[in-house]
């Protein structure tokens, strides 16, 4: 009986500069196998289908179980997470690329970095006065907290900013991703002390005006983050307080 | 006086606790790591983290923390440390709330707590299953904000590779490596906090992740830095088999209330839910009545192991128990366990709300780790170390929902220490040996890539995932420890030999890869001969040859030095401080 195997086929970039070419490899089938076993077993045996010796692939990833944000790349057309893509869940060949919004590095590796940049404009952190003692922190009801940890599972993965048309050199978007964590700081008893900050950041060039509500993110979010509801909310918060600083002025 | 600097190497809930600290004292700091921090291991913790805040009335105390821990660590951690990190714990449970973790809540709005291995109390806070990404998000968001405010500066992408010592052997910087460029710098300090992690990669597959190498650390015990009580290694009852990693799944599931049962008869071939109650074995509620599923890690594991290959009841006839959480009403495990359920569902594809999970125990945790002073220093001047990567707080066998409190703790006691160290410390003489270190490395770097031989350095970490794995995780023979030594040795001589197919300098995963692999041999060495020294069974170290504890022998500390010679690192015992608790018989079968 022939063994039953599995084909890939993946995009190989050696260094920004280089040229792009495509790889084929096949690998024997095994039971719950994903696109990082199979990475993995290529680098033990890194010979592509017609016998050429190559290197092995270059990828991030961390976890291996969809938590830390590591793994995103292109599978079959789709950004996703590679340690959750099951082989078996795939149609072959399966086609693996590197996040095509986002500097190449090498192989499927990119620099992602943008997103924690713009973590940083619209502070996305609760300023506390000191890790010294001062007691218990705000009350909540559990309905808060219900609201606020969906957006706090948000594992950075970029796939929302990936598949986003308006995120791009172009328009310069934060995307959906940064627009959540305005959400959930401003959400926050004490976070929200930055809310008006927030808010400004997001209104220029690159801000939340630049959403064309093409709700792609939401369905490519992995961990299932309510960003269009906290696209809209924000949206209608910036403008309020667009307002606001206008009637001031 | 020029401001002292501080490198932290690790960014998991070790190092940014530290971090945090000096930024916070005004110290100026750099921050290493291999992986952008917010994708550090400890995002993958889970269930919780401990606290005996008595909130839920049942007289829970700090004192009461403390010997649990003790006695869930069979006594061979010093105990005064760890009476320091269960004093602190609340008022860390109240930082990290303050901080905005999104810790579950009871209907007044205060935190909620939940049950957890090893303890009779509600002591554990949580954020739904995935307390350690919570966690760790809200340190990493505080360091954010340090980096705005340029008190941190990151090196994320740049992996440690060793320790720069000065002629007196203190501590005067780090030698790291691009992992895009490969270039080798010298980053001089005053002082250094490794907080690394753990060691899963020794072991192949475990539950921990890609960057937990030990590499660190193993590279700083090359160097003259002491390992203590290597041979400490959980071995986590529920984890889920997978192709790439073991996946965990969390002892939260028990402590919501989830039951781990084998069906009576050898090999069922009935489905699962049509089992009638009276024909399933709930084994650990039999065996613990008292604990019941709740029991410590390593007497679960042993217990799992037992029903599996002595008593042949696994399920199928394969390695795997159920973990059953379908008697649990669908809405209370979705807010408290959601998490974990749809890790599950997505990597096995089956719904656990309505089909108990299979799992089977997974190398999990290292006890052990580089030896350090109450103060968190190492035996180097001016090297600290913080969470997994130390050994002082768990012991024999760590619980459940310590680690998260003893990374943070760790990580507040190791950065103001390290700034107080560093503000005595005479200035270094010329560049400290910074440019003899990078030289060495550069040496070693310019070896591995001209290397001509056959191996393949994924082959050899397999082979040593295996060997480990059988040897040295749960039910451990003195010949067995003995096979798998021979087999290091065997795979460090072949390591010789190791021809990289990529010898690019660009991004070259597997040329970093390869540095750690001979990292994690040296290191796997002091775990498997430490175990064969230790002839007695005690928490999670386990010889059936040997099967009580032996305090007259053994209630001592395994100091371990490397050597560099073939008969491998020397061993020496230190006297464990026990000054609180007397040691006691460890029995959670006893009725009371």
């Amino acid at each position: 009986m022939a063994e039953r195997t599995v084909v890939f086929e993946i995009k190989r970039q050696a260094s920004p500069d280089a040229p792009s070419v495509w790889e084929r490899f096949e690998l024997p089938w095994r039971p719950g196998m994903n696109v990082i076993s199979a990475m993995m077993e290529i680098a033990g045996n890194p010979v592509t289908c017609e016998g050429h010796c190559t290197t092995p692939v270059a990828y991030d990833s961390n976890c291996l179980e969809e938590i830390c944000g590591s793994c995103a790349m292109r599978i079959n057309g789709k950004a996703r997470m590679a340690c959750s893509s099951l082989v078996d869940n795939l149609e072959q060949p399966i086609r693996v690329e590197p996040l095509s919004k986002f500097p190449l590095v090498r192989d499927l590796q990119v620099d992602r970095s943008v997103l924690f940049e713009n973590l940083k404009k619209v502070k996305a952190w609760v300023p506390i006065d000191g890790t010294y003692d001062l007691g218990s922190g705000p009350r909540l009801t559990p309905q808060e907290q219900e609201a606020n940890y969906p957006l706090s599972n948000c594992i950075s993965c970029t796939c929302c900013m990936e598949v986003c048309p308006q995120f791009n050199v172009e328009t310069g978007f934060v995307g959906a991703a940064t627009i959540a964590q305005v959400k959930l700081f401003n959400n926050h008893p004490t976070g929200k002390v930055f809310k008006e900050e927030r808010l400004r950041a997001l209104s220029g060039d690159g801000g939340i005006q630049e959403c064309g509500y093409a709700q792609n993110c939401v369905q490519a979010c992995p961990k299932q983050l309510p960003l269009t509801s906290a696209i809209s909310d924000v949206g209608r918060e910036v403008v309020v307080q667009k307002v606001k600083d206008w009637l001031k002025s | 006086m020029a401001t002292r600097k501080i490198i932290v190497v690790g960014g998991g809930l070790a190092g940014l606790s530290a971090v945090i600290k000096i930024a916070e004292a005004g110290g100026t700091v750099d921050l290493f790591s291999i992986v952008p921090v917010k994708r550090s291991h400890s995002v993958c913790a889970q269930g919780g983290i401990n606290a005996a805040k008595n909130l839920k009335g049942e007289g829970d105390t700090t004192a009461q923390h403390f010997d649990d821990t003790i006695y869930g660590g069979d006594f061979l951690a010093n105990q005064t440390p760890v009476k320091a990190m269960c004093e602190a714990a609340p008022a860390i449970i109240d930082l990290l709330d303050r901080m905005g973790v999104p810790f579950n809540r009871t209907p007044e709005g205060l935190l909620d707590f939940r049950r957890f291995g090893g303890t009779l109390y509600h002591r554990t806070a949580f954020a739904g299953a995935t307390t350690g990404q919570q966690l760790l998000y809200a340190l990493d968001e505080q360091v954010r904000r340090f980096e705005a405010e340029g008190k941190v500066n990151k090196f994320e992408g740049w992996e440690f590779l060793s320790a720069i010592l000065d002629g007196k052997g203190v501590a005067r910087g780090i030698v790291a490596m691009n992992l895009r460029t490969m270039e080798v710098r010298a980053f001089p300090a005053d002082a250094i906090i490794l907080a690394t992690g753990g060691i899963g990669a020794l072991f192949g597959k475990s539950t921990n992740s890609v960057v937990c190498t030990g590499s660190a650390q193993s590279a700083v015990f090359q160097q003259g830095a002491l390992y203590a009580n290597g041979e400490f290694i959980q071995v986590h009852p529920t984890s889920i088999p997978g192709e790439d990693k073991l996946r965990l799944m969390s002892e939260s599931a028990r402590g919501e209330g989830g039951r781990v049962w084998v069906p009576r008869t050898p090999g069922d071939k009935r489905p699962v839910r049509s089992i009638p109650e009276a024909e399933r074995f709930y084994f650990l509620e039999e065996w613990y009545p008292k604990y019941g599923n709740l029991v410590p890690r390593d007497v679960a594991t042993r217990a799992i192991h037992k029903v599996v290959y002595q008593l042949g009841l696994g399920i199928d006839g394969q390695p795997m128990v159920y973990l059953d959480l379908t008697h649990i009403d669908h809405q209370t495990l979705d807010r408290k366990l959601g998490g974990i359920l749809e890790i599950y569902e997505k990597f096995v594809g089956v719904d656990p709300h309505v089909e108990p999970m299979k799992i089977f125990p997974g190398m999990h945790y290292t006890m052990g780790g580089l030896w350090v002073d109450f103060d968190q220093m190492t035996n180097l001047p001016g090297v600290f170390a913080a969470g997994e990567c130390e050994y002082q707080y768990h012991g024999a066998n760590r619980l459940g929902a310590n680690s998260l409190v003893s990374c943070i703790y760790g990580g507040f006691q190791a950065g103001p220490n390290a700034l107080r160290y560093a503000k005595d410390l005479p200035v270094a003489e010329g560049d400290g040996g910074a440019a003899a270190e990078v030289a060495r490395q550069s040496e070693i770097n310019k070896k591995l890539l001209s290397n001509e031989g056959g191996e393949n350095p994924f082959k050899l970490w397999r082979e040593l995932g295996q060997t480990m794995t059988e040897h040295v995780t749960v039910t451990r023979y003195n010949k067995g420890l003995q096979a798998a030594d021979e087999k290091i040795v065997e795979l460090l001589d072949r390591y010789q030999r190791i021809n990289l197919s990529d010898k690019s300098q660009w991004a070259n995963t597997s040329f970093a890869f390869a540095r750690q692999l001979k990292n994690m041999l040296e290191l796997a060495r002091t775990v498997t001969l430490g175990a064969m020294l230790r002839d007695e069974s005690r928490g999670a170290h386990y010889k059936p040859d040997f099967p009580d504890r032996n305090d007259e022998r053994f209630l001592k500390t395994t100091k371990a030095s490397f050597t560099g010679a073939v008969e491998g690192p020397r061993i020496e015992f230190e006297a464990v401080d026990t000054q609180f608790i007397p040691p006691r018989p460890r029995r959670y079968d006893a009725a009371s």
